[in-house]
């Protein structure tokens, strides 16, 4: 008889319970730094960096970047160049035909690379569709995101590899998963962490609430990240909450904080703190990564029949990649070189996932068959035989 | 050893015996810990097992299902119970879109062996929503299996089975024959999970049933014996996929078919038998094939639930329009 470990779970269990103490204050302190604004006025949002690129102090978030070398930083600088890059030549790529769609990330950038960085190699991932930026964080090639776009799979990269998950469509839903995935972590009794990206129209949604609730109740160790790009499609953040996304998680139970999505370092401290409250027992965090969707909601979507283009200017002052450039020139962290460089890389990376899109073959039609099941199914069976009959009787016409 | 047990003690016998072969084995839902279910189908196993295999969970099909989904890209074999039939539908998202494609959008790579179990039909005097038939929007989605026993053997065996299978499984319980008993050899060597049965030979008709309906059927058999008719009574056992190779050996046999089951016969499953076993058996057929189900209208408050579920006489009214042809 296997009456499981109960060891690992009571002690999780304890260090729970100990931690919603914390937790609980986490929150308070949180609503009191919101409170303590005026009405009406936007929430207090942790960052790092500002748009102009100079370092703010943070007495509560400072330690989690404390260690972050000039190398690391031209990293995520050179993280998001990259994704851009890489961005920018799918949403080419879709105009010329070679993608059906593509959901651009375009000004998400900081929020995708510095929660993604924060992440650690046996951590979790559960992605909507549109986070480029974190599936190269977790070392999943380009290319691999681009079948689905491209209409030849519906995802198909091995989300055991990298701890990434396949893309999820349908919003909201991989919120639970994570959450599942979390609780089994728990189970484990491993110390490490889940992260669920969902946006601010999937808050909307009742399974990221079902997953609040199973994660709050059973103390799993997952971040729920939000990047609230101000945009559901057509449909502001104002269509989806009457409160800033971040505090929802107080009613929960647990901790919520909103920080600037687009400061690379104020994200990479932020999830750090969130992922390492995961990883020690403390349960679930919400972080709304305050940002903004520059680009249309994909390239079937036209931004001009619901935004003017004002918002747009204003968010574009805010840039995540140039405000961590005028950092590290300010600081000199980094030299022309380096910017010269990565130039070449970035159009080095345009290239080669041209070519990898223009190279990818359609798939074998019985590939419609494929997969269906683990352990098959005879109605698949007979059908894959019928369609193989169907197609072999035009060779006997002199067909192909 | 064979021990005479409720159908009801078979699935809680058979959970029982995965919990202790496999520590990857969990049972999830709303009151299955203390309580032991509504129908006490996972009664004591909380109590032997722990509270971290037997899950009490908030009451949230959705989230039952979609963390069931998790747990298992963790590398565990969720038994999530939805507590009625008619609860399932907030599940039904979960299910339909992520449980069901998970493995062929990875394009193999990711297997979710999880079982859904769903205790199903009507014929027990319940309130709304606690009697219905739920089976074919579910055999219409690719990636899923369906099951449903009708006695206690049944139920011990296809539980292990499905809770074996990598493939997400719904596994729909009889409830009216929760109580109903019959030997389970813990023993045997059983027969394909899929595969029907014949569970009563016959010549002159075949009645194909599944679940709650293949005990009628038999009913339904003896009293035509009485009228010196030899019905084949052929359990399905499955409803995704179907065993259509042991339907039309029957048929070919018998050469007329009446379908049962609870659920409305519009778009049931008995159109899909219909179909396949009239292209399948056309030069044997004596007579269209027939159904006898629930009608095209919610199902009826409790005092008239009898009129809406196929009965003796209904089927036996079939029956004999069938063999008038």
């Amino acid at each position: 008889m296997t009456v499981e470990s109960t060891a690992a779970r009571t002690s999780r269990r304890s260090a729970g319970s100990k931690a919603g103490t914390t937790g609980t204050k986490r929150t308070t302190r949180t609503t009191a730094k919101k409170d303590a604004g005026a009405k009406g006025t936007e929430p207090q949002l942790v960052q790092l960096l500002t748009p102009e690129g100079k370092r703010v102090k943070n007495a509560e978030y400072d330690k989690y970047v404390a260690g972050v070398t000039p190398e690391e930083l031209r990293g995520l600088y050179r993280d998001m160049v990259l994704t851009r890059r890489f961005d920018a030549e799918a949403t080419a790529l879709q105009r010329q035909g070679e993608l059906g769609l593509w959901a651009s990330l375009l000004g998400q950038e900081a929020a995708q690379i510095g929660s993604g960085r924060a992440t650690r190699e046996d951590d979790y991932v559960f992605p909507t569709y549109r986070e480029h930026g974190v599936a190269w964080c977790r070392g999943v090639d380009p290319t691999n995101l681009l079948g689905m776009f491209r209409g030849v799979n519906n995802g198909g990269w091995d989300p055991n590899s990298n701890n990434f998950q396949l893309y999820t469509i349908v919003i909201g839903s991989q919120t639970l998963h994570a959450t599942g995935y979390a609780m089994g972590v728990a189970k484990d009794g491993a110390d490490s962490a889940v992260i669920a990206y969902f946006g601010d129209g999937a808050s909307s949604q009742g399974d990221v609430a079902e997953s609040f609730t199973f994660s709050a109740v059973y103390n799993a160790p997952v971040v729920f990240f939000c990047q609230n790009n101000q945009w559901a499609i057509s449909e502001p953040t104002e269509k989806q909450s009457r409160v800033p996304i971040y505090q929802r998680a107080q009613g929960f139970g647990f901790p919520g904080v909103r920080v600037d999505g687009n400061d690379v370092l104020g994200v990479l401290a932020v999830t750090r703190w969130a992922l390492e409250r995961a990883r020690s027992g403390e349960g679930p965090t919400l972080v709304e990564a305050f940002t903004y969707r520059m680009g249309a909601h994909t390239t079937s979507d036209d931004p001009s029949r619901y935004r003017g283009d004002e918002e747009r200017q204003a968010w574009e002052a805010k840039d995540p990649i140039l405000r961590l450039r005028r950092y590290l020139e300010a600081s000199n962290h980094a030299d022309e070189g380096f910017f010269a460089e990565l130039e070449a890389e970035s159009e080095a990376l345009g290239k080669r996932v041209r070519e990898a899109v223009r190279a990818m073959p359609d798939p074998d039609r019985f590939a419609i068959f494929e997969n269906v099941y683990a352990d098959g199914h005879a109605l698949v069976d007979e059908e894959r035989a019928q369609f193989a009959a169907y197609q072999a009787s035009f060779a006997d016409e002199g067909g192909n | 050893m064979a021990d005479k047990m409720a159908l009801a003690k078979a699935i809680n016998e058979s959970l029982r015996r995965a919990l202790e072969s496999d520590d990857k084995v969990l049972i999830m839902g709303e009151d299955v810990g203390k309580l032991g279910g509504v129908f006490r189908v996972t009664d004591g196993l909380q109590k032997d097992f722990g509270e971290s295999r037997v899950i009490d969970t908030p009451l949230a099909e959705s989230g039952i299902v979609g963390t069931a989904i998790g747990l298992a890209l963790r590398g565990y074999r969720p038994v999530v119970e939805i507590q009625f039939d008619g609860f399932v539908f907030p599940a039904y998202d979960q299910i339909v879109t992520q449980l069901a494609k998970m493995h062929a959008r990875s394009l193999g790579k990711v297997k979710l062996p999880v079982v859904v179990r769903i205790p199903y039909g009507g014929g027990i005097g319940a309130v709304e929503h606690h009697s219905e038939s739920p089976e074919s929007l579910f055999a219409h989605v690719a990636g899923l299996k369906i099951v449903s026993p009708s006695n206690a053997s049944d139920a011990y065996w296809m539980m292990q089975q499905a809770i074996q299978s990598d493939d997400p499984v719904i596994f729909f319980e009889p409830k009216r024959r929760y109580w109903d008993k019959a030997e389970v050899n813990a023993e045997a060597i059983p027969g394909p999970l899929h595969k029907a049965a014949v569970v009563r030979p016959g010549t002159d008709l075949t009645l194909a049933a599944y679940g709650p309906m293949v005990k009628l059927c038999q009913e339904v058999a003896d009293a035509a014996a009485e009228e010196g008719k030899n019905l084949e009574v052929l359990d399905l056992r499955s409803v995704s996929p179907i065993d259509f190779d042991s339907i039309q050996s029957s048929v070919e046999k018998t050469r007329r078919l009446v379908v049962v089951h609870e659920a409305p016969v519009f778009f049931g499953s008995g159109a899909e038998i219909a179909a396949r076993i009239t292209e399948r058996c056309f030069y044997h057929l004596e007579a269209p094939v027939l159904r006898v189900g629930g009608y095209h209208a919610p199902y009826p408050p409790a005092r008239l639930e009898e009129e809406y579920l196929p009965n003796l006489d209904r089927v036996l009214d079939a029956v004999d329009r069938s063999l008038a042809y």
